[in-house]
């Protein structure tokens, strides 16, 4: 690794003069928009060379997954050089080189409980970009009620005998794994039934059908198994445990979508945002709104980098996710209502494309149901932050 | 910039400082002060002061301990939790900081000594009117001979009428900001002091001046430019009394959950009530929050001194939301009993509303963050 992790000073320096010599200018935009994401995987098509040669030199680094331990792709950082590192990249307002479901979710449940041989095999393919990866979760009957899934893995020997559907599953259609919630017990009490399997989106059987959202795209499917063959040895954890991982890998996720996962753009002013929007904020209720929702998201921001603080590096906040993803979701629906009624007539004209005011305003809807909705976080901070009866 | 968690002194400082508050003034000490009418208990202002609490930020020459603004906000946290009464904030941070920025002054040097002993108290003399402006200050300060002559009213200074000494802010020019702070006795011929009753029952006056004289030694700094001292002074004022309002958050939010644990309705407690459960995790994640903000701020000024406005406006403009929903929902979970004045509820959500007006309400600090964000 190019950077002397030993003095905090000589590091920033390096990582500084690093991303001058590779971050392509064009990576240099700012663009935070979804369209402007680099997913990965094999049928990646890239929007730009400087995307791809982006996310080479970053990978070829350790930088997709800083915190990740060098063996499996990582560059080892701790929590004061990742946020060295993320405060670079806002300094010169760099896209993130990758993002993925790999990453946030799947990555750390791994490193906590997969075997070494696991995460030799599926880590670095995921910090390269190479794999992509879904998540097969939600069921018609098992949203809130995860545990209730009922897609069944009967044991076949070498391998388990997959069926069943899974819905909700976003870009299920151009992943190339998913990591799935399989009943393998079915007279276990629901919670004690079930495993976690990875398989290839590619193993016969397996079949996907888009579903279009309000906000238009449509980056999310209804997924079939229908006699999937899945070899033993892609389980993480023990048989039968698969709850445990499921809600560890939770808590990951809960933190990414609270704003929490890249933990950059904290120093963004909404006035700024609303400014170069063309609104001057003279009408009282637009401004008060402005300012409170301002407040909110310095406050948030705050308490995501806190909690992350407090978590060893590269490690997740536990329970304490519910309370980031509440207020991070909760906050972001406000301000795209805030957006929305600043921009006025303007705001409401529709080509149904992804990254217009209008989607990005009916996505963030979804935001509070994702991941959990905002009743079953507040339900589970009550019974495991506070305590209270159940 | 150093991360948002508390470091290895901190912990420390808060463990003790919790353990020593619990003994020493739980709430029924507050409720024997407001019973026999009293603000304070100046035996347990020497007990902090023997802690090295009133030197917090006095500096170790002065026999401070010096720990910087991050630690004055959780001792004010702490004390927040059980609503203790004493003048820290005015004394301890707000003139603290005011002088330690004169300190090559040996006057000044001298009070700071005295604050950090325990022998001097002090009391910021800033409003004239219903709400926090220092900027609209009218009170003048005349030229006269080498001195000056002080005439005019200020009006709800918190801890005014027991205070020995007074920082009293005066006009001096015409210009806006032509102010100058005046270190002055509160005894001085001339100063009338008059309490205010207020809900919290903690120590405020009415302080008119009526000729009073003040000399160049008198002068906090140099003349005109009061706020060069005084904003610094009103910032940490501003991050410690978040942090007290964020501790009585706390400390409300506490009984509250231990009463849904207890109190059954319908045959079962009424913590098993979602819709309880529901606002109480609510509650419990805005107080999360607004913790980190008093973080932030302490960082900042103890930081980057220069830049901390911002973040010391946001602190106080979250934590008067806060506990103003921590008391409320205090009051309303604990039913008829939160009414009552025999049971603690009404003591807190009385701070609440007083720290929510001192040194700049939500309106106030939500100004400030605008025009800073350039709203
Ligand atoms: C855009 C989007 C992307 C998604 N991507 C994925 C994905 O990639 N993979 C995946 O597996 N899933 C995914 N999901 C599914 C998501 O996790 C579920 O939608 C979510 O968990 C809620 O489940 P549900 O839709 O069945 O709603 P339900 O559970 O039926 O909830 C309906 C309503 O009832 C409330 N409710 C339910 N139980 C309780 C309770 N105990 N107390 C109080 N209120 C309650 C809910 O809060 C909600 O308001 C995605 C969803 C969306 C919207
Ligand atoms: C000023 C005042 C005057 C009054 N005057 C009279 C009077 O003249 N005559 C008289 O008979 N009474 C009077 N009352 C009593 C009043 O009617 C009760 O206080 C009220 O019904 C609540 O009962 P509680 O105090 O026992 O609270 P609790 O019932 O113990 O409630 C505590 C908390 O739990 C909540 N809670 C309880 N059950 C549920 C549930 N199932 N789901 C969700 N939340 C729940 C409540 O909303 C409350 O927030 C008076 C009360 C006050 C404050």
């Amino acid at each position: 690794m190019p950077f002397d992790t030993t003095n905090p000073e000589k590091f920033r320096a390096e990582i500084r003069a690093w991303l001058a010599e590779n971050c392509p200018a064009e990576m240099q935009d700012g663009d935070t928009t979804a369209d402007s994401i680099c997913w990965g995987g094999r049928n990646w098509t890239f929007q730009s060379d400087a995307q791809k040669q982006w996310l080479n030199v970053c990978a070829e680094n350790g930088l997709t997954c800083p915190t990740w331990p060098q063996e499996y792709g990582g560059a080892g950082f701790d929590r004061d050089q990742e946020k060295v590192w993320l405060s670079e990249l806002d300094r010169i307002n760099a896209r993130l080189p990758l993002q993925s479901f790999g990453i946030w979710m799947l990555g750390p449940a791994l490193l906590h409980f997969g075997s070494h041989e696991q995460k030799l095999h599926y880590l670095p393919p995921i910090t390269r970009g190479e794999i992509r990866w879904c998540q097969g979760y939600s069921e018609p009957g098992a949203g809130s009620d995860l545990a209730s899934v009922q897609s069944k893995g009967e044991d076949k020997g070498d391998h388990w005998l997959v069926n069943g559907q899974k819905v909700w599953t976003s870009y299920a259609d151009k992943a190339d794994w998913i990591f799935a919630l399989i009943r393998t017990d079915k007279d276990a009490p629901k919670h004690k039934g079930i495993s976690f399997l990875l398989f290839d989106m590619q193993s016969g059987g397996v079949s996907t059908r888009p579903i279009k959202l309000i906000s238009g795209a449509s980056p999310f499917c209804e997924t079939f198994f229908d006699d999937v063959k899945v070899p033993k040895d892609q389980i993480v954890g023990t048989e039968n445990r698969g709850w445990d991982v499921a809600k560890y890998l939770l808590t990951h996720e809960r933190e990414m979508i609270s704003g929490g996962g890249s933990g950059r753009g904290a120093g963004r002013s909404l006035a700024k945002v609303l400014a170069d929007a063309g609104h001057d904020l003279s009408e009282a209720s637009l401004r008060t709104e402005a300012i409170a929702c301002d407040i909110e998201e310095m406050s948030v921001a705050l308490t995501i980098e806190r909690y992350k603080d407090q978590a060893a590096g590269g490690k997740g906040v536990g329970d304490a996710s519910a309370m980031l993803k509440y207020a991070g979701t909760e906050l972001n629906k406000r301000k795209h209502e805030l957006f929305m009624s600043a921009g006025g007539s303007e705001a409401l004209q529709w080509d149904g494309a992804t990254g217009s005011l209008p989607a990005d305003w009916l996505r963030t809807k979804a935001n509070s149901i994702e991941g959990g909705t905002s009743e079953v976080m507040l339900s589970i901070i009550s019974k495991r932050v506070l305590g209270l009866p159940g | 910039m150093t991360n948002l968690t508390l470091n290895e002194d901190e912990t420390m400082l808060v463990d003790s400082a919790r353990g020593f508050l619990d003994e020493a003034s739980p709430v029924e000490k507050f409720r024997e002060l407001r019973d026999a009418g009293k603000a304070y208990n100046p035996e347990l202002w020497k007990q902090m002061a023997d802690l090295g609490w009133t030197g917090v930020l006095v500096p170790e020459d002065q026999g401070g301990i010096d720990m910087g603004h991050a630690a004055a906000n959780l001792l004010a946290q702490e004390m927040g939790k059980t609503l203790v009464s004493s003048p820290f904030i005015s004394t301890a941070v707000m003139a603290a900081t005011a002088l330690r920025q004169v300190a090559d002054n040996p006057r000044a040097a001298e009070a700071l000594a005295k604050i950090a002993s325990g022998d001097l108290t002090y009391a910021l003399a800033l409003d004239e009117g219903v709400k926090h402006a220092p900027s609209k200050t009218q009170m003048q300060a005349e030229r006269v001979g080498n001195g000056f002559s002080l005439s005019g009213e200020k009006t709800f200074v918190v801890d005014g009428g027991s205070a020995d000494r007074l920082l009293v802010l005066a006009r001096t020019g015409d210009a806006d900001d032509a102010l100058t702070l005046f270190d002055i006795p509160a005894d001085r011929d001339g100063i009338t002091r008059t309490a205010q009753n207020m809900i919290d029952a903690r120590d405020s006056a009415q302080i008119s001046f009526d000729g009073v004289e003040a000399t160049g030694e008198d002068v906090v700094g140099t003349v005109d430019q009061a706020m060069s001292v005084l904003n610094p002074a009103l910032r940490a004022g501003q991050a410690a009394l978040a942090a007290e309002m964020t501790g009585l958050s706390s400390g409300a939010f506490g009984m509250t959950v231990s009463y849904l644990q207890e109190r059954k309705q319908f045959g079962v407690l009424i913590g098993q009530f979602q819709a309880l459960q529901h606002r109480a995790a609510h509650l419990w994640s805005d107080i999360e929050v607004t913790t980190s903000t008093i973080a932030n701020a302490g960082r900042m000024m103890d930081e980057d001194p220069e830049n901390a406005a911002l973040a010391v406006s946001l602190a106080k403009a979250r934590a008067c939301q806060t506990a103003k929903l921590a008391v409320m929902e205090g009051v309303q979970m604990h039913g008829g009993i939160g009414m009552t004045d025999a049971f603690d509820m009404g003591f807190f959500m009385k701070r609440a509303r007083v720290a929510q007006e001192w040194l700049g309400d939500y309106g106030y600090h939500a100004e400030q963050i605008a025009k800073i964000k350039g709203y």
